[in-house]
């Protein structure tokens, strides 16, 4: 395991991006930060900047506008950096993915290293994503 | 004149929850003029509904938005049984208030944390939502989901609470008045919020009534509507209860008319809970047809009023769905009320009427200032076109073609 996989087992920094999303699954990653789930014990925070990013939570579809914004801010992330799409639109489009102004599936231009599928996704489907994520860079 | 210089807030930004992108020009701290640019959250929703069968629309219109996720649902399946003239049993007209209220408080409570949040009171927002959680599990029980209740349905409701549920709800709710009555004695003592939001953003009637904001917006300037009081529907006419109103217009008196409307809600709920064991029955009338017409449908969302308007042609689908959320009429007092103010007031004075973009990005846009062209309406109509094409492709269907020129 090379040093920076290593390091992004640790304390993780978190940048939360909503595409076109209904806030649902943006107001439950909140919810997973105060005090019933509070994820800050594990150490995981939210930063607000992308630069500052060890992961990056993906919510909502992305239309044809913030599509093009996504990519950008993908780039500006200091790499290695995790994806992770949070709720059934993020992981494929849910129920707006025969609108005419959906971009297309996600992976399809961004590698995305985790689903966590729910409309929305509990608080515990999140940490429990974020669980075996490590797990998984530990074991690689 | 100093020198002018532009803020951008967003699109993805530390602050917001949602893509949107606002310009801030300022001289030196003050504010002197501001640009909104949306369009990142437009999904195409009313397009989308003409496609999906009446019931289907309700699970659609309840992805608008994911925290007035029952109010768009209300409107909607109103404008349903308002085109069909379907008749609702009594019990589903209690049940809807009720969730429409738990809603309600759970959005309130979502507001004051975040409004603590932008103030740089972290606590306050710990504090509310991990008793806003409670409701959540109120939720949970009834509906089966934390956030996304599909409760609603043309008709009546989907589920009916049950009898053993009720003690639970009632205990979770009375343990809830003491920590609202402490939120209020916290705003209305604390001598930093008052010196962070007295006279902060102000919006005077007169702007109300020009802008046309709605909701507690509204409603903390003194301008007194509620359309569950003006057009009674659920259950609204059949309960005791008062609109909450404030006179000065500054976010103050905003969190002051939402911290009134929690406890107004709670009044709701325990008479909708109490009115329940005494209107037993069917919570569906189970309608089969909605014949040719039209049809409109109001709820008061914890954001002011939503509107719904169904165009039916008699098949199960709507030949047309318009809707209007509240935040697109008070996003644009946020122009009114930041100018003069200073960069620190900007964020609390842009989060105090609780914008909702994903609610709000129902047209297309047009940027004044540079001309910037976002999406009009008949792009909108030839990028629906492209799809369609594109699926007739895939599917190898012929059929005809909307001779856009002709319109």
């Amino acid at each position: 395991m090379s040093f920076a996989v290593q390091a992004l087992t640790r304390s993780l920094n978190v940048f939360h991006l909503a595409g076109s999303a209904c806030n649902n699954c943006d107001i439950e990653i909140l919810d997973a930060l105060t005090p019933r789930y509070d994820l800050e014990r594990f150490g995981i925070v939210l930063v607000g900047s992308i630069r500052h990013a060890d992961v990056l939570l993906l919510s909502g579809v992305f239309n044809k506008k913030s599509a093009i914004r996504l990519q950008h801010l993908y780039e500006q992330a200091p790499k290695p950096v995790v994806v992770v799409a949070i709720g059934a639109c993020a992981c494929a489009g849910c129920m707006f993915r025969e609108s005419y102004n959906w971009y297309g599936k996600i992976s399809d231009y961004i590698p995305i290293d985790a689903y966590v599928p729910g409309c929305p996704p509990k608080p515990e489907a999140m940490i429990a994503a974020v669980a075996k994520l490590i797990a998984k860079l530990r074991g690689s | 004149m100093g020198k002018r210089t532009i803020i951008p807030i967003g699109p993805y930004h530390a602050l917001q929850e949602e893509p949107e992108f606002f310009k801030l020009y300022v001289e030196g701290e003050t504010v002197v003029g501001l640009d909104i640019e949306l369009g990142y959250n437009h999904r195409g929703i009313e397009k989308l509904s003409e496609s999906k069968t009446y019931e289907q629309t309700v699970f659609l219109v309840e992805r608008i938005c994911g925290i007035c996720s029952t109010s768009h649902p209300i409107a909607c399946v109103q404008a349903v049984e308002d085109a069909g003239g379907v008749e609702v049993p009594e019990r589903a007209l209690y049940i809807r208030s009720l969730i429409g209220e738990l809603e309600r408080v759970h959005s309130h409570m979502l507001w004051l944390g975040l409004a603590g949040h932008f103030l740089g009171f972290n606590t306050v927002w710990m504090w509310v939502w991990r008793y806003r959680e409670e409701l959540l599990n109120i939720m949970e029980l009834v509906t089966g989901n934390r956030n996304h209740y599909a409760m609603m349905k043309p008709g009546g409701v989907r589920r009916d609470i049950k009898d053993e549920d009720i003690p639970t709800i009632r205990k979770t709710l009375d343990g809830l008045h003491g920590p609202l009555e402490l939120f209020r004695d916290a705003v209305s003592d604390d001598p930093i919020i008052h010196a962070r939001l007295k006279g902060v953003g102000v919006l005077t009637p007169e702007q109300i009534v020009d802008y046309g904001a709605l909701g507690p917006t509204a409603r903390a300037s003194g301008v007194d509507i509620d359309v569950r009081r003006d057009h009674p529907h659920a259950a609204y006419g059949l309960v005791d209860w008062n609109v909450v109103t404030a006179t000065h217009g500054d976010v103050f008196d905003k969190a002051v008319v939402r911290i009134g409307e929690m406890f107004e809600s709670m009044k709701i709920i325990e008479q909708c809970l109490a009115k329940l064991k005494s209107s037993p029955g069917p919570v569906d009338s189970n309608p089969k047809e909605i014949p040719p017409g039209e049809g409109i449908g109001h709820y008061e969302a914890p954001r002011g009023e939503v509107f719904h308007y169904i165009r039916s042609d008699g098949s199960n689908r709507p030949a047309r769905h318009k809707v209007r959320a509240p935040s697109f009429m008070n996003v644009l007092t946020d122009r009114e009320a930041v100018l003069g103010a200073t960069v620190a007031d900007a964020t609390i004075i842009l989060a105090a009427v609780d914008p909702c973009y994903c609610c709000t990005e129902r047209m297309a846009a047009r940027d004044v200032a540079t001309g910037e062209r976002v999406l009009t309406s008949r792009e909108l109509i030839r990028l629906s076109q492209a799809k369609t094409e594109q699926l007739k492709k895939e599917l190898g269907a012929e059929g005809p073609r909307l001779n856009l020129e002709a319109m």
